[in-house]
Formats: C-alpha cells, structure tokens, sequence
C-alpha cells in the first residue's frame, strides 16, 4: 500500500477553499429552487390550463434528462444562442436551481394536497382571499409535512453540485482534481474531498433534525 | 335575512337536495334535523357557497348571492361558520388563530384585532390559552376557539355545522351554553345538530330534512309533540 499525506498537507487549504463554492452553489440554488418549486407547484394545482400544462411540461423535462447535460447545455449553448458570456458560476446556480426546482415542485404539491382539506374550508369560510389562504395557511402546513423531504432534496444537491467540477468551477471535487494534477496523488485528495462532503451532509442531517423537532412543537 | 329559493345540489349522479324553498328572518335561530345522509349539511354549505348550489337562488339581505357575479370573498367575511372538526390553524397559536382574518382579511390594525379577540376568548372562556397552540386544547376548549375565531370577523349570521358531534360527551355541554349565549344576544343562527334536547330548547323552528328534501318546518315545541309527517314521527321514535 502506497499512501502518505505528508505530501498533500500543503494543499489541504486549496481543498478546502473548494467548500465555500460547493456551500454557495447548494445553498442559493435550493432556495432559489424551492421559491421557483412553490411557484410551479401553486401553478399544477390551480386550473390555470396553458399555464398548468407548461409546468407539467417544466418537471417532465427536467425529471427525464441527465442533470450534468443539462449543466453542459446551460453552460455551453446559452453563448451560442444568446451570445451572453455565462460564468461558470452563473450556470451552475442556474442549472441547479432549475433542476431543483422541478423535484420540490413535485414534493411541495404533494405535500399541499395532503394539506387537510378542512383547513380549505376554514379559510375559505373566513373570506380569506385565494392567494393568501395558500401563501398563510396552506403552504406552510404543507411544506412542514415535507420538511424531511426537502432537507433529502438538499442534500442530494449537496452531493450533486461536484458536478460543476465538469464545466471547471472551483468547487471541492474540482480542487481535489487540481491537486490530483499537480502531486499525481489519487488516493489522498479524493479522501479528503470525500470526507468533507460526508461531514457536510452530516451537519445538514443534523440540522434538519433540529428544524423538524422545533417545527413539530405546534403538533 | 336569508331566502333560499328551490335550491337543488348534485354530486355527479347524485341529487343531495331536490329543491328546498325556506326563509331565515333576523336573530333567528333554525335548528337542521334529519337523517344522515338527508342533505342537511349540504344545505348549510350551500348558505356561504362552499357547495355551490346546482340550481336554485339564495338571496342575503336583498343581495343574490348565487349570482355568478357575486363576491364570494366579501359574502363569506359576513357568515361565520363552526365545523364539526373545527379546523383551526395548527400552525398558529389562540390568539394567531382569531387574528389571522380580521388583520389580513379585514386590514384591522394587530392592536385592534389582538384586543378583539381577547374579549372574545373571554367570552368564551379561555382567556388562559391565548398563547397556545391549537394542539394543547381539549376538543371542547377548540370548538369554543372556533367559534371565537368565527366572531372576530363581526358575522351577520353563524352556521354551525355539527358542532358537537366530533366531541367527548363530557365536553358538549360547554359548546352548547357558549351557543345558547350566543343566540340570546341576537345572532341569526343556522345549527345542524343531532343534539334534540338543544334544538328544542334553543331553537325557534325547526327545518327537517329527510332525501334532500324539506319535509317539515315548524317550531320546536309543534315538531318534536306533534310531528305532523310519518317520516319525521318515525325519525323522533328512533332518536329518542
């Protein structure tokens, strides 16, 4: 066996500046995701015909191509069609918060319909007006039903945002590359990349327990 | 006040009520008894459009509110209405739960609304658990809520639909004498209920319904003495 560390110490740090990239893109495309998910999950469930029929589109598309194609695409075709330079940045929180967005939409309608429909009527009965009853009373029943599913949601993008190490954002997977590059060590970079996404979803596993625990209080 | 006019309701297939004419003057309180089954919560529903009436007219002071162009939202701020499951807020407290509508609904200014609401939670007793979520109450303790939470919004009328039948024997008492007092200070009131003893003592007619349609109408002490149809003679044996 043929491994020593010593050699990597150096890069740690650079390796660990790739967290800051993995964190940013995770966390602005879940939230950008989620606002953009509640949307197109308001959307399905409201008899708004065209509408309902191009957010049902929206999911299928999203749902039934490779994520990292899509990432290509947005990153790669978006200056050949439009001409606007994107960044690499730029497409990887685009990318994500789109692909995202069509999973929770999917998540966020089920939990709306479970929603009891009493709690409809109850607003309704009081003359609360459509988009407030769902904006006040509805979503956040809803998405508290989902909580567990959307902390899984989040962490599946943890794990799948190394994929902008493919279009050269300098996220952990990218860094440990550079390092990989730069020493030919394979086997410690990789680790230590690993590593630190293993602790992250940990963390966020924690996190979400503490959320979900402090939520149920009103249960 | 409320002039239901030959009203019919289908489900599909189903015809819930076939044609059912009555009126509800003001302060009036109108006990609706029947079978289950007999349409009697359908025609409730009817009454603030949550079930939106096959054909038929309702009229509300003058104001047809089955009209296609009517404002549902404005119509329903003036109806209070009591579940049988309550349904109060789960993710608000007491006090969030008889607030929410009059500041967001309404536009009432928090101050306002909070004071409002503490009055009513004193009149319905539950001063102490303003700050509590729904969960912590008994099932009598959240009917009260709800109906506290239906007053802040100052209705012309309250339907109660089943108030008492989702609770524990011991619990009925308390929503029934916070009804009663309600109904002495005037409010026009519309009470599906299975409670007999209730309907007679606090009712000033009686509405029985039995297959979606209106079979007698009378004061309490002439239909439950002197019940003039077969059908609402053999529902009285039955239930008594």
């Amino acid at each position: 066996m043929d491994w020593n560390f010593t050699q990597i110490v150096p890069y740690i740090p650079f390796i660990f500046e790739g967290i800051k990239v993995t964190i940013q893109v995770t966390l602005i495309s879940v939230v950008l995701g989620f606002i953009w998910g509640s949307v197109l999950a308001l959307i399905k469930i409201s008899k708004l015909g065209p509408l309902n029929w191009l957010a049902v589109a929206y999911t299928s598309v999203f749902r039934g191509t490779p994520l990292i194609l899509q990432l290509s695409f947005v990153y790669f075709a978006t200056p050949q069609l439009t001409g606007y330079n994107i960044s690499q940045w730029e497409a990887a929180v685009l990318t994500f918060t789109l692909n995202s967005a069509a999973y929770i939409s999917e998540t966020i309608r089920g939990g709306i319909l479970a929603v009891d429909k009493g709690q409809w009527e109850a607003a309704k009965a009081l003359g609360v007006p459509y988009r407030r009853m769902m904006l006040d009373i509805i979503l956040p029943q809803g998405v508290k039903n989902i909580l567990p599913a959307l902390v899984n949601e989040t962490i599946a993008l943890l794990k799948e945002s190394a994929l902008v190490s493919t279009i050269g954002l300098a996220d952990i997977l990218q860094n440990a590359n550079v390092v990989k590059g730069t020493t030919f060590r394979y086997f410690e970079p990789y680790i230590i990349a690993g590593a630190l996404y293993y602790v992250m979803v940990m963390l966020l596993t924690w996190v979400a327990r503490f959320v979900e625990r402090r939520m149920r209080r009103s249960d | 006040m409320i002039k239901i006019e030959q009203i019919t309701k289908s489900f599909g297939q189903l015809e819930v009520l076939k044609g059912i004419s009555t009126e509800i003057g003001k302060g009036e309180v109108v006990a609706i008894i029947g079978p289950s089954g007999s349409g009697k919560s359908t025609l409730l529903r009817c009454i603030n459009l949550l079930e939106v009436p096959t054909t038929g007219k309702i009229i509300i002071n003058g104001q047809a509110i089955t009209d296609p162009k009517a404002n549902v939202m404005q119509i329903r701020q003036q109806i209070g209405m009591v579940f049988q499951h309550f349904h109060l807020f789960p993710h608000m407290t007491v006090l969030g739960n008889l607030t929410y509508a009059p500041m967001k609904v309404k536009g009432m200014s928090k101050d306002k609304a909070e004071k409002k609401a503490k009055e009513l939670l004193a009149r319905v007793g539950l001063s102490d658990k303003a700050d509590v979520y729904p969960s912590r109450l008994s099932g009598g303790q959240k009917q009260r809520v709800a109906i506290a939470r239906s007053l802040v919004m100052e209705p012309q009328i309250m339907l109660f639909d089943e108030p008492t039948s989702a609770l524990d024997p011991e619990m009925v008492k308390e929503v029934l004498e916070v009804m009663k007092g309600l109904a002495d200070t005037g409010m026009t009131m519309a009470i599906v209920t299975h409670e007999m003893r209730f309907a007679e003592e606090v009712a000033d007619r009686i509405l029985f319904l039995d297959g979606g349609r209106l079979v007698e109408e009378a004061a309490p002490a002439d239909f439950f003495h002197h019940p003039t149809s077969e059908r609402a003679k053999q529902f009285l044996e039955k239930v008594r």
